[in-house]
């Protein structure tokens, strides 16, 4: 395998209560940048993303047959940690869902939980997470109030500082501002596009613009299949497979 | 299946060979002007080129209005972006029409040099490159766009036929200098006029395979 694969998946096949939702799914994520999924409701992106740090694995009927390889790793091996995995690879969902405590405990909680460090270096630690999500000048000032009095926008950049918080080598998003207004969404997507110059980035969503803006690269998926995967400029603008040319176009039935 | 987007799209289809159709009058009576020592004809058309210049300008508000509001993708946004390279390359057809109407109000004041022969030659082939350039791209034939582009060479030869033979006129006779000078200037539009119809080829290249082959030198790697 080339050195700058992050994720390897081969042949990936996943089922909810034994309906096939992935067929056969192969496709090698590079480490460097950002790599968007896109696609039709239904059409397996999510899924596949939630195989990338085994957040199935807590749903019913959940079932996967093939591999999904991180640095060469089998993720589903019978010696991995589920939550081991969630720390190098952090997911950031459509809704933020920020614990119900304060601002500080909710970057400080995977800290605390995965490294022993002092009270300074905890607050270092919530200081640079915070930074690195962009929302550290909008909450210096009050890091113990509650999350819950924070904007969506800065809830959804709260819930990314305390993912980045625990230093993870990946960085999945699953729609990650489709809740957001213009603005907040835009600081997201600038984000995502940052943490893509310093790690992987995988992120769903359904919104093509915001794909073309952010992603390095495009997969596009239908109806649980990887139609065409390509540098994003290339599929936007002469994507090889009709699928992908009727998707975009708006003319898929 | 209809799209919002489609009317649009044909709009601005309409709006091309709306301008292209001017383009193409506007040389045809150039030409005529100075085949048949027609002033009047070569007036008219100095004066139509601010209608060439305004189509290119309604084109461009078109693909922009498109652009801001469709968000076109694929082999739309393909067709917005060729619009927009095409539109210049009609109007610097129109302009080398008023340089030939230009060079022709000064042949008719003067006793004509020769019978023309290779220059209506040029003008009907670059005229034939052009529509076929158009059609190529209204059709989405990238076939007939390839051999629009193969057909450079030809009007390429034959400026410098006449270039040559005009020469050979300047220096057996300096009197003849100014009118062999004017057609030089003629046949050099003429010649670049083909040259525009081959871009406006190239573009529909792009637009029906996504493939630039911009260039790209020899015929070979241009796949004519």
């Amino acid at each position: 395998m080339s050195e700058n694969v992050r994720f390897s998946l081969q042949n990936l096949t996943c089922a909810y209560s034994g309906q096939v939702v992935v067929r056969d799914v192969s496709l090698d994520i590079p480490a460097a940048g950002v790599t968007a999924f896109i696609g039709p409701s239904g059409c397996g992106k999510s899924t596949i993303l939630r195989c990338l740090n085994r957040m199935n694995d807590v749903v019913p009927g959940f079932s996967l047959s093939g591999r999904v390889l991180l640095d060469g790793e089998d993720l589903y091996g019978d010696s991995q940690d589920p939550v081991l995995i969630r720390r190098r690879v952090g997911m950031v969902f459509q809704r933020s869902n920020p614990f119900p405590t304060s601002i500080f405990n909710n970057v400080a909680y995977g800290l605390k939980l995965h490294f022993k460090l002092t009270r300074a270096q905890l607050e270092l630690e919530v200081e640079q997470a915070l930074r690195a999500a962009a929302l550290w000048d909008e909450v210096k000032d009050r890091l113990q109030a509650p999350a819950t009095s924070l904007s969506g926008g800065q809830q959804q950049r709260l819930c990314i500082a305390r993912a980045l918080a625990v230093k993870p080598e990946v960085m999945l998003f699953d729609e990650p501002a489709s809740a957001l207004d213009p603005v907040a969404t835009g600081k997201v997507e600038e984000l995502v596009m940052d943490l893509g110059r310093r790690m992987t980035v995988v992120i769903v969503t359904h919104n093509l613009a915001q794909a073309s803006r952010v992603a390095d690269r495009t997969a596009f998926f239908l109806r649980g299949e990887l139609i065409e995967f390509n540098r994003t400029v290339a599929l936007f603008t002469n994507p090889q497979r009709p699928e992908t040319e009727a998707y975009l176009l708006g003319r898929l039935a | 299946m209809e799209r919002p987007i489609d009317l649009e799209l044909k709009k601005l289809k309409e709006q091309l060979l709306t301008m292209a159709g001017e383009v193409e009058q506007q040389l045809s009576l150039a030409v005529r002007s100075l085949v048949d020592r027609d002033s009047q004809a070569a007036e008219a058309v100095i004066a139509a080129d601010e209608r060439v210049d305004a189509r290119e300008k309604e084109v461009d508000r078109t693909a922009v209005e498109i652009i801001v509001r469709e968000r076109p993708l694929a082999s739309d946004l393909r067709l917005v972006i060729t619009a927009t390279k095409i539109a210049p390359d009609l109007e610097r057809v129109g302009d080398h029409a008023v340089n030939i109407a230009e060079q022709a109000l000064v042949l008719n004041r003067m006793p004509p040099l020769k019978p023309f022969v290779t220059l209506p030659r040029m003008a009907d082939i670059a005229k034939e490159m052009l529509r076929q350039a158009l059609t190529s791209y209204v059709e989405h034939d990238a076939r007939l766009a390839r051999q629009v582009i193969a057909r450079d060479d030809v009007v390429d030869a034959l400026h410098e036929e006449v270039f040559r033979e005009l020469l050979t006129y300047m220096l057996g006779d300096p009197q003849t200098i100014p009118r062999a000078l004017a057609l030089i200037l003629i046949s050099r539009s003429l010649e670049r006029i083909a040259d525009q119809a081959t871009n406006i080829a190239e573009q529909v290249v792009y637009l029906v395979e996504g493939q630039d082959i911009r260039h790209v030198h020899g015929g070979e790697e241009r796949g004519v």
